[in-house]
């Protein structure tokens, strides 16, 4: 069982110095979870704690491979909006 | 036409000559009110003091990546926004990176005086980085001052580390001292391992800055807080803020406006909530001046700026080219004195000069004018010395019977980018009269035909006559020439009915 950072990521490095199994190392291009080091933060903490420091939403599957932050969770802006300012951008 | 020649003129000043205003004559009089422990350390800091800005220069170091909590504004992929500009990519440095950049900078820019860590997250969610930086720095490059910035989640925490490192000077970002106004500018935070939401989130957050600020006091260290003007949400709320910090010991309050657009994929700037203005962001400054000495000149600079405020050199110092670099740090670091005492004696000078400056208003008592805000293109050193195409920002000054004060600064876009282009780009010149809102004339060195058509019929008087001279004086001068001219009469009927 572990968590998987994917290329969301931003490399802003808030996770890595929280990990209770040093399991997050920096890579190019982005930081990388050691799946057989990971312990899902179990009998450390509550809440795994990289998914929880975490700003980038979608940078962190669950070992299912669900985003653990999906969009909208963390900065609280409607999907749908996203989408339709990004069109707008685009089409500029 | 009348005469008034003003600076030096030897009138007895009378008893208390028109100097209600606690900035009356000279613009650096933000600080006369502070202990002079204070305005020791303060007076060669282009951050903290007008004055100085024109002289000395800054650099930052983008050491620390990790933050602890989310802004509104922000979008990590940038730089934390508190103290950058939004949409800002800084090179991540290590420790050992930013030493060497730091020294190499302070051998070829000798006006430096300020180091400052600010991000590009928050340099307390990085810690180790963070105070690794500055001790080493403190040993080697011990004339530099230090100061950090920080969104103040950690600061409790951390108060004591920043006393030992012998840092000065500490900003904390402070919006809000009531939760639920919080809760509309930080969706969650983090915290004691856990990731905290909304009303909850804020009081936390507040609760640790308020600490944190009344700690660096207590323990002596300078305290500037920083506020972000969010039309609707905190705009009201900031007096109060204002108010509280004071009390507190912040020794100054600097009001920033939102900077909010949809490219920089924030929520704010998604969800359409505008900025303030620039006459909005003036009128909030001048709201919370009797509260507090506001921080006019501030650029909201980037986490790896270098140089004089208003200026980034920063690409001159990239990695490759430091490590190119030969410096011997002993003889940079007493040129550095040499430049800086050259400095003072010219600063002591104007000072000097300053205190023989009369008010209007002392020589005319029976005549109040209204007063005029006026831009001023300028690339340091206290003169009228830019091309008004050039001028990517003015510093705008407000003239009156009593004084010439500085009251800000308006970023513009260049208007003239070179090429065919220039003189032409319609809407860069528009952008930049709506930047100069509410002024009436702008000073720069030189001007072109075409804008300065476009000024005059704004209703902004461009003026290339006063390059070179002081901005102040100028402004002065062009403020009498526009009360002799007639252009100022409006108001003569307010007379000083109450006048000894
Ligand atoms: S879930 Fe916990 S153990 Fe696994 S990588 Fe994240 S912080 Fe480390
Ligand atoms: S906290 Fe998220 S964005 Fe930052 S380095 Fe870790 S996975 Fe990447
Ligand atoms: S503190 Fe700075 S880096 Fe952190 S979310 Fe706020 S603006 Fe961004």
């Amino acid at each position: 069982m572990a968590l998987q950072i994917i290329s969301a990521c931003v490399n802003c490095w808030a996770c890595a110095p929280l990990c209770p199994s040093q399991a997050i190392y920096e890579a190019s291009p982005h930081f990388l979870i050691d799946p057989k080091k990971c312990t899902e933060c179990d009998g450390d903490f509550t809440e795994t704690q990289c998914a929880s420091i975490c700003p980038i939403e979608g940078a962190i599957l669950n070992s299912q491979g669900m985003e653990v932050n999906p969009a909208g969770s963390l900065t609280g802006i409607p999907p749908e909006k996203w989408q339709s300012v990004m069109a707008e951008i685009r089409a500029r | 036409m009348m005469e008034l020649p003003v600076i030096g003129q030897s009138v007895a000043a009378p008893a208390k000559g028109g100097c209600a205003s606690s900035s009356c004559g000279s613009s650096d009089d933000q600080l006369s009110h502070l202990p002079e422990s204070i305005r020791e350390k303060v007076h060669n800091h282009p951050c903290y003091s007008e004055e100085a800005h024109h002289y000395y220069a800054r650099m930052h170091v983008a050491v620390a990546p990790a933050c602890n909590i989310q802004c509104h504004y922000c979008n990590r992929k940038y730089d934390c926004a508190n103290e950058s500009r939004p949409g800002v990519v800084s090179e991540l440095l290590t420790p050992d990176q930013a030493i060497k950049k730091t020294l190499a900078v302070a051998a070829t820019i000798p006006q430096m005086t300020v180091l400052g860590i600010a991000g590009p997250g928050d340099p307390l969610a990085s810690p180790e980085r963070t105070f690794k930086t500055f001790e080493e720095l403190s040993r080697t490059a011990p004339d530099i001052k230090l100061c950090v910035s920080t969104n103040g989640l950690m600061l409790p925490e951390y108060v004591d580390e920043i006393a030992k490192h012998n840092i000065d000077h500490v900003t904390i970002t402070i919006n809000c001292v009531d939760p639920e106004v919080g809760a509309k500018i930080y969706p969650w935070i983090f915290w004691k391992n856990k990731r905290i939401k909304g009303i909850k989130g804020a009081a936390i957050l507040i609760e640790q800055q308020q600490k944190g600020l009344e700690m660096l006091v207590a323990r002596g260290i300078l305290v500037k807080v920083n506020s972000v003007m969010i039309p609707g949400v905190n705009d009201e709320h900031l007096k109060e803020v204002s108010k509280i910090v004071k009390s507190k010991g912040a020794f100054l309050h600097n009001v920033m406006p939102l900077i909010a657009e949809a490219e920089h994929g924030t929520f704010y700037g998604i969800m359409g909530q505008r900025g303030p203005t620039s006459a909005e962001l003036r009128g909030l400054q001048d709201a919370c001046e009797g509260d507090m000495n506001m921080m006019r000149h501030c650029r909201q600079c980037r986490a790896d700026a270098v140089g004089l405020l208003g200026e980034d050199r920063g690409d001159e110092f990239s990695l490759d080219k430091i490590e190119a670099m030969n410096i011997d740090y002993a003889s940079a670091m007493e040129y550095r004195a040499q430049v800086h005492a050259e400095i003072e004696a010219k600063l002591q000078a104007k000072q000097e000069q300053k205190a023989q400056f009369v008010p209007l208003s002392s020589l005319h008592p029976q005549r109040k004018y209204r007063s005029v805000l006026m831009a001023v293109a300028t690339q340091g050193s206290g003169v009228i010395n830019q091309h008004f195409g050039h001028a990517k920002e003015f510093l705008i000054y407000e003239a009156s019977s009593d004084d010439v004060r500085f009251v800000g600064h308006s970023k513009t876009e260049l208007y003239c980018s070179g090429g065919d282009s220039c003189g032409d780009e319609e809407t860069t010149l528009q952008k930049i009269i709506r930047a100069l809102e509410g002024c009436e004339v702008v000073l720069c060195s030189k001007i072109g035909y075409e804008p300065w058509g476009a000024l005059e019929a704004a209703g902004i008087q461009p003026n290339g006559e006063h390059a070179m001279e002081p901005i102040e004086e100028a402004v002065m001068a062009v403020y009498q020439e526009m009360i002799a001219a007639g252009k100022l009469d409006e108001t003569e009927d307010v007379a000083y009915a109450h006048a000894s």
